[in-house]
């Protein structure tokens, strides 16, 4: 929510090599005090190798990463004044709940009385039963396990926390729950959160800015809302979710062609120097019937399914002229008034669609 | 009225059962009960008497006993940190190189103890292969190596190597990674982690390593008699002559029970801090 734009993690060129194998390649970022950024990345893009290089469990091969200015190379994690959540937990399972909270104050040499203060706060911010300090792990919930994590990590007073797909593990309800808690917490406290994740509907809901992960790079960093609305390239936005995408080339002024099937449309605007590239439309804004009548990009199809996705739904639309394989979302009460097997159109503005030169 | 007796589990255990009755409890009785019968008798229908558990102290049977402690206990205090290390590195860092170092342990444990320690006998021995060798290299002579405590403490540490190494490799792979830096992490040195983490999270394998050890030295006989000749007398020696060469069976039967209890002692105290289950991994 901090609106600072002081540098506060830098990373300049890091890159890390296994062997042969570059796990993550030339990363430049900064990010700033108190926000909460999330890296996105689908499995294999580097991003757990990152977080390792960030907490320093590993060292980079070349690159510098500084926090307030202060090169943090070659420092080993127990030096570091940052703390990370593991995708794991990794809960000490010999040890009380108590014990696993007050572990870095206890390492730090915080006497036990202070100890024992801090953690009933802790245990209260985080909404857990304050007789669970003398519980094991192994007796408390997946979602209390989570809290205790996070617990045992704010109680370190660390300059970042990372977390590392901490809520991977959980079924969808409580995941959804927690995703917004920790957005919570990460108002309250105040703190830096860098958080790794391979949702990109996750760090939509918690994050202040997303960088997002492929093949050990970060193609593109920026608000939600600039990562939904503008993506850089066709895998950004087809990352989000099901989207409408045709190879297309420029034709004229804010005109475009498949390169399938010759069916041409009109869009919002071409990117400068465009010249062949992605034509992306989102399910939700293509419009299906008697809505569509009015739109200046128009197709006939045949519904050939519906799928009910809970506030919406989606129509799998085929059509024999144009490009054939369209997908519509419509809210449940401006559902499509046909049947299944029916021919119709569908349509959307040109504003609405996204033109991407890769 | 019986019907724990038709369940599938109880039935399917009776032979096992019995033969364990019949070659293990049967006999471990008849010692207890030869135990109290007066000395050199070869039935147990005399009338019971104490009066072999009195000679244990008289006779100074204890000293057997405590050299036995002595050298089960200084076995496992010099094993523990050799195994340690390499157990480490067998768990975490050799990768398929631990095969190699798994086999070449195990190796050895198909000669039969004796003729290993036999050939223990031959580097030792006055002008044998390290005496010789040094005297032909360095000038000096090692003559004095055989049959001496050291001798048999360095059998002892041969021959029970395996018992310690391979619980604790186990007991280390016990150890997720993850959990040591998440200790990191939060500000442990290595000595903290190992202290707050590794070390609690192995002692399971740690505990039975130690605890195999100690019961099987306590239990020995041939390193004390082949490497150690007349330097000292184990317990288990004592035990194996009144039954043969003395023909005392009840004397040995009171030294085979107060080292039966002493073991059973020791064991049972140690393994009730141990999670079974976990070892074998099905927690």
């Amino acid at each position: 929510m901090s609106e600072a734009t002081t540098p506060f993690l830098e990373l300049a060129g890091i890159t890390k090599k296994f062997g042969n194998f570059t796990a993550v390649s030339d990363i430049n970022l900064s990010i700033r005090e108190g926000e909460l950024f999330t890296v996105v990345g689908p499995s294999g893009s580097g991003k757990t190798t990152m977080i390792r290089l960030l907490v320093g469990m590993d060292q980079p091969t070349s690159g510098e990463m500084r926090l307030k200015g202060q090169v943090l190379n070659g420092v080993p994690a127990n030096k570091r004044p940052t703390c990370m959540v593991f995708q794991s937990l990794a809960l000490f399972p010999h040890k009380s709940v108590g014990e696993n909270i007050e572990f870095a104050m206890k390492i730090a040499g915080v006497d036990p009385v202070r100890r024992r203060r801090r953690v009933e706060e802790l245990l209260a911010q985080l909404r857990l039963p304050p007789d669970c300090y003398d519980k094991g792990v192994h007796q408390c919930s997946g979602g209390e396990r989570q809290r205790i994590a996070l617990a045992r990590a704010l109680a370190f007073d660390p300059e970042i926390l990372f977390f590392d797909e901490p809520l991977s593990a959980l079924d969808f309800r409580l995941r959804k729950a927690l995703e917004k808690e920790l957005k919570d917490i990460h108002r309250e406290t105040g703190k830096t959160f860098v958080y790794i994740t391979h949702s990109l509907e996750e760090a939509m809901v918690m994050s202040d800015r997303i960088g997002i992960m492929r093949n050990g790079r970060i193609v593109q960093v920026g608000t939600p809302h600039e990562i939904y609305n503008e993506p850089v390239n066709e895998f950004v936005a087809k990352f989000m979710g099901e989207v409408n995408s045709l190879e297309v080339e420029a034709v004229g002024e804010n005109l475009v062609r498949s390169k399938a099937y010759g069916d041409t449309y009109r869009v919002g605007k071409i990117p400068a120097g465009f010249t062949a590239g992605f034509l992306i439309i989102r399910p939700e804004v293509m419009k299906i019937g008697k809505a569509a009548a009015s739109m200046p990009n128009r197709v006939q199809g045949v519904v050939f399914n519906d799928y009910a996705l809970g506030s919406r739904i989606q129509y799998q639309v085929h059509s024999a002229t144009n490009s054939d394989h369209w997908l519509v979302e419509r809210l449940q009460d401006e559902a499509y008034e046909g049947e299944l097997g029916d021919t119709v159109e569908i349509g959307w503005r040109p504003e609405d669609s996204i033109v991407l030169s890769e | 009225m019986l019907d724990w007796l038709r369940q599938p589990g109880v039935i399917a255990a009776l032979p096992a059962a019995a033969l364990l009755f019949i070659g293990f409890a049967g006999p471990l009785l008849m010692v207890l009960g030869y135990s109290f019968m007066p000395e050199k008798t070869f039935t147990l229908k005399q009338l019971p008497t104490i009066e072999n558990y009195i000679s244990v102290v008289t006779d100074s049977y204890y000293i057997s006993f405590a050299w036995s402690v002595f050298l089960a206990g200084l076995t496992v205090l010099l094993l523990f940190p050799i195994c340690y290390p390499i157990a480490y590195g067998m768990a975490k860092l050799f990768g398929k190189w631990a095969n190699l170092i798994t086999a070449l342990v195990a190796v050895p444990l198909l000669i039969s103890e004796n003729i290993r320690l036999f050939g223990w006998v031959l580097v030792l021995l006055k002008n044998g292969i390290f005496d010789g060798a040094l005297q032909g290299l360095a000038g000096v002579s090692a003559a004095g190596l055989l049959y001496s405590v050291p001798a048999i403490v360095l059998g002892l540490v041969y021959v029970y190597l395996p018992f310690m190494l391979f619980p604790l490799v186990i007991g280390i792979s016990m150890v997720p990674d993850a959990v040591k830096e998440a200790a990191a992490d939060l500000g442990a040195n290595r000595w903290q982690v190992f202290r707050e983490v590794e070390l609690p999270l192995a002692m399971p394998g740690i505990l039975i390593g130690c605890i195999l050890t100690f019961v099987l030295v306590l239990g020995s006989l041939a390193e004390s008699k082949i490497l150690g000749g007349q330097a000292i007398v184990m317990i288990a020696d004592d035990i194996e002559s009144a039954f043969t060469f003395a023909q005392n069976w009840p004397k040995g039967s009171v030294l085979s029970v107060l080292l039966i209890v002493l073991s059973g002692l020791i064991v049972f105290t140690l393994f009730r801090r141990i999670d079974l289950d976990q070892v074998i991994g099905r927690r």
